[in-house]
């Protein structure tokens, strides 16, 4: 029940796009058409999924204070690397969407064609690293980042495709100049993101 | 100061703004700015962060072999940012708590990608120098605009001090709580875009 609610959480209350402007280069740069805003939303999901956990058994064995006991004996309760987090955490994600790129290339041709041109990007986006920045500031464990990262990632990309499909509906309207392109997106995602403020008062 | 220097160095606030024109950076514009404090926090940041990662991988821009050359420009990035995260903990630790994971999130600002991307590792380092520089006061302007719009609409302050009193305090002022939302930061984003590219005609669009 408690994760039901992490991943409703996630999804709706504290979407990464709307309410948290994570990933909000790609989520204005790549809403043009539906179709491929599904696909990146869906290589969110992917990375996302896999990128929380991962990082968080980086931070939980490696980096947080004290972790490295397991390995060293007492001598390391004192020791805290956590100020790596940053770097850890971006060379974990290059490294996990190298290898996600490259296996579904592999298996996987179709959805490579689909996804292949977005993945390389991801690296870049800042709802993955802000997801695992997220996960360590509240002290996730294991089960409930990996809950975190799937419900975050899906609500980026509900989020995408919906401001895609109203842009595509946009195409013909007649906008003034100086907001056509970037301005009335900015204006949509705004009444988008008002919508998703009623579920702010909700309690779970 | 000759023509070249001045376009690379201004051309960024108006005509080549990063935020308004290139759709670069905008999850921290739009997060940062419920106050003017931390805005002008984050600006500085990222200006330390995106001279000196132009800097660095400009002079490093003939050595960095092409094929690992993103993992490498987010090496050189994230270690600067971990020298400016440490310096704000100690020094603003309270502004660093508000700006919560946006410092961190600066090693994946597009700007500082973008520029090092499009311009590091193609020009010599003074002129990276200026880039960085004035891609950063181009950000800035943004962040500045935004969260002078917002804090003073959204609680009727500037920097923590009461310009316009609230009704709450005993004032005339109604704030308006869209303002502090997420929302209010799209909405006035959107209209500086309505604004600037009014007044430039050139910077429109063509389609939506």
């Amino acid at each position: 029940m408690e994760l039901l609610n992490l991943f409703l959480k996630s999804l709706f209350i504290e979407n990464m796009a709307l309410a948290f402007f994570l990933g909000m280069c790609s989520f204005l740069a790549v809403s043009k058409k539906v179709d491929t805003a599904l696909g990146l939303g869906v290589a969110v999901v992917f990375v996302l999924a896999i990128t929380t956990p991962l990082n968080n058994l980086i931070h939980k064995y490696l980096l947080q204070k004290g972790a490295l006991v397991w390995l060293l004996g007492e001598d390391a309760l004192t020791i805290d690397l956590s100020f790596l987090n940053f770097i850890a955490f971006i060379a974990t994600i290059a490294a996990a969407v190298q290898i996600v790129e490259m296996a579904i290339d592999k298996y996987s041709p179709a959805l490579y064609g689909a996804l292949g041109v977005f993945l390389p990007l991801i690296a870049v986006n800042c709802a993955i690293l802000g997801g695992s920045l997220l996960m360590v500031q509240r002290e996730y464990n294991t089960v409930e980042s990996t809950v975190f990262g799937v419900g975050a990632g899906v609500g980026f990309a509900l989020a995408i495709v919906a401001l895609a499909a109203i842009r595509e509906k946009m195409k013909y309207s007649n906008v003034p100049g100086g907001l056509r392109g970037l301005g009335i997106t900015f204006i949509t995602t705004g009444l988008m993101a008002m919508g998703f403020t009623i579920f702010g008062g909700i309690q779970l | 100061m000759d023509k070249e220097t001045k376009e690379v160095l201004l051309g960024p606030i108006h005509f080549q703004n990063p935020i308004t024109l290139h759709v670069l950076g905008i999850c921290s514009a739009l997060a940062v700015t419920t106050k003017l404090e931390t805005a002008l926090v984050m600006s500085a940041a990222l200006t330390f962060v995106l001279v000196g990662s132009n800097v660095v991988i400009s002079l490093l821009r003939n050595k960095i072999p092409g094929s690992i050359r993103v993992i490498t420009q987010l090496a050189i990035i994230a270690s600067l940012v971990i020298v400016a995260d440490q310096v704000m903990k100690a020094y603003l630790f309270g502004v660093s708590k508000q700006l919560s994971v946006f410092v961190g999130l600066i090693i994946t600002n597009c700007i500082v990608m973008g520029r090092a991307e499009a311009f590091a590792m193609a020009n010599p380092p003074f002129k990276s120098f200026l880039d960085g520089l004035g891609n950063s006061m181009g950000y800035a302007a943004i962040l500045i605009i935004v969260a002078g719009l917002r804090e003073l609409l959204g609680s009727g302050k500037l920097l923590g001090y009461e310009l316009m009193p609230t009704i709450t305090n005993g004032g005339w002022y109604n704030p308006n709580g869209l303002m502090v939302l997420s929302p209010g930061a799209f909405f006035i984003i959107g209209l500086i875009i309505w604004v600037q590219r009014s007044a430039s005609k050139g910077l429109q669009e063509e389609s939506n």
